[in-house]
């Protein structure tokens, strides 16, 4: 999931390339490894892998949320709690967690499944007017104008400040999550690793939420 | 000095308990904590009240025995730059005038059996599970019949050093033990004698730790940083390693 993060923060990127580009891409995703694959086939299968993965992971953590909440007693466990030395980002977890998904149905309703949907009206992504759907790549071939409903999208404060916030809640789940993960896995072995593995979620963190956010800020700002 | 303590009363393991405020006076510096509480409870029986139910044993920090949550830390340890157990926490660590509020470890593996007292047993079955090895009778083996490699016998007396108090459980968010079943399991399984039972002594002892309604790791680490002893954080990766070979070597 994490890999896919980062391929999704690279494709989006392409967007500073400009509209040719960027469609030229969105267009590429659907037609890779054909005629091996139907169209858009490498694109489901990436999509059931992680709904799976997805799904696995949410069932995972409640299961372990409810265990560990009967473990402490439910609600209040002391009067008077004080926290040593844990990190920010391991309160984050769990509503974190959920925040998360619901932007990330969110996010499908914003571009996705109107992607999909040749015939789209405008909406919440668009409120600005009608745009051009289609896009005419330089070769002469026909694609979705995935670039102006990004753009449509992004011109819009609220809008980008949703992202924002949600890759701040992406982030933290991040910094605590891969670090605690590759704990899980045996590879804390010293007090040094331990160190490095959290500088590498820091980095992790770091390179999503900027990566993630130089587009919709550019478009705001009008420098795309 | 003159203090307000705000103790965790409850009559057993059934009564549902609550915070009651007492003022103590005359505490000294060189007072220990365990101390101080019983100069209280020397008060509380000549005012005919019922005393404040503790454990404690050695009072030199090396039994596990006692163990309360001072302030919101187990073992009051956030307090101080040192590494203790409750009875080697001393008064200086406090100023006159202050409140401090004491609770029992709170887990549901963990019942209250009376004020400050919990039954950790749940310890001991999990111990139970593989926390041993077996030993043939007869004289004792030539010293030097087993080497050991120096810095696994390091490492494994770091993680031998624990005492079984059970702060890491009532420090972690998630009421897990896994720092103490990993302390046993790196002691162990670090040493040729622990060799033959390696792997079902992780598989045993993980699963005694489930059943016994321990939470789960999430690697926080607020374990370690209340451990008296300074039980590693890396042992429980060293524990999910050999839980990993454990579950494909054990039909």
């Amino acid at each position: 999931m994490v890999l896919y993060l980062l391929a999704h923060m690279y494709g989006n990127l392409k967007i500073i390339a400009g509209p040719e580009a960027f469609n030229h891409y969105a267009h590429y995703l659907r037609v890779i490894l054909e005629p091996l694959l139907p169209e858009s086939g490498l694109l489901w299968i990436i999509r059931v892998v992680l709904l799976v993965a997805v799904l696995i992971h949410i069932y995972c953590g409640m299961t372990l949320w409810a265990r560990d909440r009967k473990a402490v007693g439910g609600g209040t466990r002391y009067a008077v709690k004080k926290n040593v030395q844990r990190t920010g980002a391991s309160f984050t977890m769990r509503w974190g967690g959920i925040a998360i998904a619901l932007f990330v149905i969110f996010h499908l309703f914003n571009f996705t499944f109107k992607a999909g949907d040749r015939t789209q009206t405008p909406t919440i992504a668009n409120t600005a007017g009608n745009y051009d759907l289609m896009y005419r790549l330089s070769t002469g071939e026909m694609v979705p104008n995935a670039y102006q409903m990004v753009h449509n999208s992004f011109e819009q404060w609220w809008l980008v400040l949703i992202y924002f916030l949600a890759l701040i809640a992406v982030g933290l789940h991040l910094r605590h999550g891969v670090w605690s993960a590759f704990a899980t896995l045996g590879a804390n072995t010293s007090p040094n690793v331990r160190r490095n593995w959290n500088i590498v979620a820091w980095i992790v963190l770091l390179v999503i939420v900027v990566g993630f956010m130089v587009p919709p800020v550019a478009i705001l700002l009008g420098v795309i | 000095m003159k203090m307000t303590l705000r103790i965790w009363r409850q009559k057993n393991s059934n009564a549902v308990g609550k915070l009651e405020s007492y003022v103590i006076d005359g505490v000294t510096q060189e007072m220990s904590f365990l101390e101080m509480l019983d100069v209280l409870n020397e008060d509380l029986t000549a005012k005919g009240i019922d005393p404040v139910a503790f454990d404690s044993d050695c009072r030199e920090g090396i039994c596990g025995m006692c163990g309360v949550v001072i302030n919101g830390v187990p073992h009051g340890r956030g307090e101080t730059t040192y590494q203790t157990t409750t009875c080697q926490l001393h008064m200086r660590e406090f100023r006159d005038g202050d409140t401090i509020t004491i609770e029992p470890w709170k887990a549901e593996p963990f019942p209250v059996l009376r004020d400050l007292v919990v039954d950790r047993s749940a310890f001991d079955r999990i111990i139970q599970a593989g926390g041993y090895i077996s030993a043939p009778t007869g004289t004792a083996p030539d010293a030097h019949a087993t080497p050991v490699n120096k810095a696994d016998a390091d490492i494994a007396f770091d993680n031998a050093v624990c005492i079984g108090c059970g702060a890491c459980v009532a420090a972690c968010p998630n009421g897990s033990a896994m720092l103490f079943t990993a302390a046993k399991v790196s002691h162990l399984g670090l040493l040729p004698q622990g060799q033959p039972e390696r792997w079902t002594r992780v598989l045993g002892m993980v699963d005694a730790h489930d059943d016994e309604g321990f939470g789960n790791c999430t690697n926080i680490g607020e374990c370690t940083a209340v451990c008296p002893k300074g039980i590693p954080l890396e042992s429980i990766s060293r524990l999910n390693r050999d839980l990993l070979t454990g579950l494909r070597k054990v039909k």
